[in-house]
């Protein structure tokens, strides 16, 4: 979805604004024409029960990322204005990724037994009728 | 039809034995779909027919539907089971999480059977069950703070769902509930009764699989018409700005508010609590059920004072609709905003549903003042308004300290065999009366409706749109031509405020890449079976049309319609017992 010459990464705007209605969630993995969460890079969770609101946790596109820096085989390649890319044929499972990501933006897929990496194509942007997350543009 | 083959898992888990299996169960999801319809078929397999409602042997069935966390708003959870309250089959829907957590955790249905000898809460994620020694989370107090502890001992953040009784439930009370993400309820019947029986404080359920679709192209099409549909029509407006909440001027201005135990129609000071007011000053935040944009939910925020201590404050979030301030606010002429939010706090916090305690104390405080029971049963002043007292007798009702509450915990229609007046003890088929006082429409759909509520039927609906009064046999058919069609909607576990929406071309369109199909002539035949099926295992549980009875209260006090006649309803409770006898057999 990137056109070339620029780089885009999410943001968010106002998690106080998020219903956790969790359709990003969804269209993450819709984006692979599937239902469920497996594959989804984002996650909408209470903090601490619905009653005290609620946070996205989505990948926030370090400039410095330490999901990158931990990366036995390199399989995280960092990109352009922050953010990772994964290279799945480099990537043996070993999860260290998670574990490095304080704000707990890497997701894992145990079907696959490898890391969900946001790619901050922005389709769960379209789909988060209250504007909490919003693509920039890095130029 | 290739159905995926998760959903047609069935979860068993027997608590007798603390032992739990899967089985496929393809041929219910063929024949029935999901939700209500196959949820049927597997209370029916389970239950034998003459046992007591908080018996081990009463199964709990819960069950969701293909459509789940695949399309927008199919996020309900169907109970099935026999209820505590009226004696005869039990169905209450809930959603929060609760659905899209069950579908992904890979299961269509869990079949809950036996009783636990020991409290317990289940944890269950995929292919796994943890019976957990609840002994410690027996008996506390409140059910946000059991919520609390849940979520902190338990895996899933963000992904599951975490149901809980309160002490009304323990202590059986006959119309208590299940909370789920705190603001969501199994409300009516008395689900929570039936767990607390068995010793379930909790069930906490975690999942997040995939689920394959046959068609990815077209179901990416079909979502977006569906979530377009959602979000730029006027379907679901009403209940995503104002909420239900805004039913209830209107309602007054037709006085058609039961208010004052429905001594009156109307009452005086319903801007006061009404929602645009609570919107105006109170409303804090808004949610949202899984997988639905709407965030139909609003928690309003109070703040109060502690009293001896000063500069201490505690901030409550309490979420509010109609119903609830209805039951809590103009049945019993509770006059403030502050006022309703407490009692709603209230029966949060004790796990019980607010129609039923509204109503209860309706009646308790109509039989206080005309001295059919005394302060000796009570134990405190019941008075129209009276929020201490009122919060102070909604303890009552759980504890249970003497006979009177001991019976009023068993629902108007027990506590006013027993006491005395059942004229104006609100409640059909057992069932307590919901908030629409509009006419024929509204209270023969109580009567003829399978869970005697509002929800089966909209009667109240049909009654805001009808000019001239038509037979009673058409009322009677248009009622059960819409509550048949619930039974697609249900099954398919879409929210019903999302009927406007899934109309019978959507769900077509929508059912079809994942691999059925139907035409929706035959979506409504099958709803039709369904309904059936569904008055067939009434009666067998043992309901008996003939013996429904109105309160005379609803003959006294006129609808927007005038006074209902006794000589039209009598009618169509014969003709509705002539068709369901006929067509169940």
């Amino acid at each position: 979805m990137n056109r070339s010459n620029e780089i885009r990464r999410l943001s968010i705007t106002d998690s106080e604004k998020c219903v956790g209605c969790q359709l990003c969630m969804f269209a993450c993995s819709r984006r692979f024409g599937i239902g469920g969460l497996e594959k989804s890079a984002i996650l909408v969770r209470s903090v601490g029960g619905i009653e005290r609101g609620l946070t996205v946790v989505v990948c926030r596109a370090c400039l410095d990322p330490p999901c990158a820096k931990v990366c036995p085989t390199r399989a995280l390649r960092i990109r352009k204005y922050g953010g990772v890319l994964l290279d799945k044929s480099k990537c043996i499972g070993c999860g260290n990724c998670v574990r490095a990501c304080d704000i707990g933006a890497v997701f894992w897929d145990s079907g696959e037994n490898k890391p969900i990496i946001c790619i901050h194509c922005g389709y769960c942007v379209r789909y988060c009728h209250y504007n909490v997350i919003r693509l920039e543009v890095m130029k | 039809m290739s159905i995926e083959d998760q959903l047609t898992r069935i979860l068993y888990i027997d608590l007798s034995n603390k032992r739990y299996w899967v089985e496929y169960r393809r041929e219910l999801f063929e024949k029935w779909l999901g939700g209500v319809g196959v949820a049927l078929q597997l209370y029916r397999e389970e239950a034998p027919r003459n046992i007591h409602p908080l018996s081990p042997e009463n199964p709990v069935i819960f069950t969701v539907g293909p459509l789940t966390a695949l399309y927008p708003l199919a996020s309900k959870t169907i109970a099935l089971f026999k209820s505590p309250l009226t004696g005869n089959l039990g169905e209450s829907h809930a959603g929060g999480r609760s659905a899209v957590s069950i579908r992904l955790a890979g299961y269509g249905g869990i079949v809950i059977k036996g009783a636990s000898d020991i409290p317990v809460y289940l944890v269950i994620g995929s292919g796994r069950v943890e019976f957990k020694d609840g002994s410690a989370l027996w008996g506390i107090t409140n059910t946000i703070t059991v919520g609390r502890i849940l979520r902190e001992v338990t895996p899933g953040q963000g992904i599951r769902t975490i149901m809980r009784i309160g002490r009304a439930g323990e202590k059986l009370v006959a119309y208590s509930a299940v909370m789920t993400e705190t603001y969501r309820h199994f409300g009516r019947l008395g689900l929570g009764a039936v767990l607390g029986s068995k010793k379930i404080k909790g069930i906490v359920i975690y999942g997040k699989q995939s689920i394959p679709v046959r068609d990815k192209k077209k179901y990416r099409e079909v979502y977006d018409k569906i979530f377009r549909e959602i979000v730029e029509s006027d379907a679901m407006k009403r209940y995503h700005e104002i909420g239900t909440s805004m039913n209830i001027l209107p309602l007054n201005y037709i006085g058609a508010l039961p208010t004052r135990n429905l001594n009156s129609n109307r009452f005086e000071y319903a801007e006061n609590i009404c929602g645009e007011t609570i919107a105006e000053k109170r409303l804090a935040r808004r949610v949202a059920c899984s997988h639905c944009p709407t965030a139909c939910i609003h928690i309003a925020a109070i703040r109060e004072p502690y009293v001896d201590e000063p500069y201490f404050y505690k901030t409550l979030f309490i979420s509010y609709d109609h119903e609830l301030l209805y039951s809590l606010g103009s049945m019993l002429g509770v006059k403030d905003i502050d006022g309703v939010l407490k009692l709603i706090d209230m029966v949060e916090i004790m796990g019980l549903d607010a129609i039923s305690t509204g109503v209860c104390l309706a009646w308790a405080t109509e039989a206080y003042k005309r001295n059919i029971v005394t302060i000796e049963d009570t134990l405190i002043e019941l008075d129209w308004g009276n929020v201490e007292n009122y919060l102070q007798a909604i303890k009552y009702i759980v504890e249970q300290p003497n006979e009177f509450y001991r019976k009023l915990a068993q629902g108007t229609s027990i506590v006013s065999k027993h006491y005395g007046g059942e004229e104006f003890a609100l409640n059909f088929g057992g069932n307590e009366m919901p908030g629409y006082h509009t006419g024929y429409g509204a209270v023969i759909g109580y009567l003829i409706g399978s869970r005697h509520s509002h929800l089966d039927t909209a009667g109240y609906r049909l009654d805001q749109t009808l000019k001239d009064i038509p037979k009673p046999e058409e009322i009677v058919e248009a009622l059960i031509e819409e509550e048949s069609w619930r039974q697609v909607l249900t099954s398919l576990v879409i929210c019903l405020f999302a009927r406007g929406i899934y109309t019978p071309e959507i769900i077509v369109e929508a059912l079809e890449p994942l691999g059925y199909s139907y035409t929706q002539e035959e979506l409504k035949k099958l709803g039709r079976n369904i309904y059936t099926e569904k008055q067939k295992l009434k009666l067998e549980l043992g309901f008996k049309p003939s013996e429904l009875k109105v309160p005379r209260r609803i003959y006294e006090t006129p609808t927007p319609h005038g006074i209902l006649k006794e000589e039209y309803i009598e009618k169509a409770i014969k003709y509705y017992s002539r068709q369901i006898t006929g067509a169940g057999g």
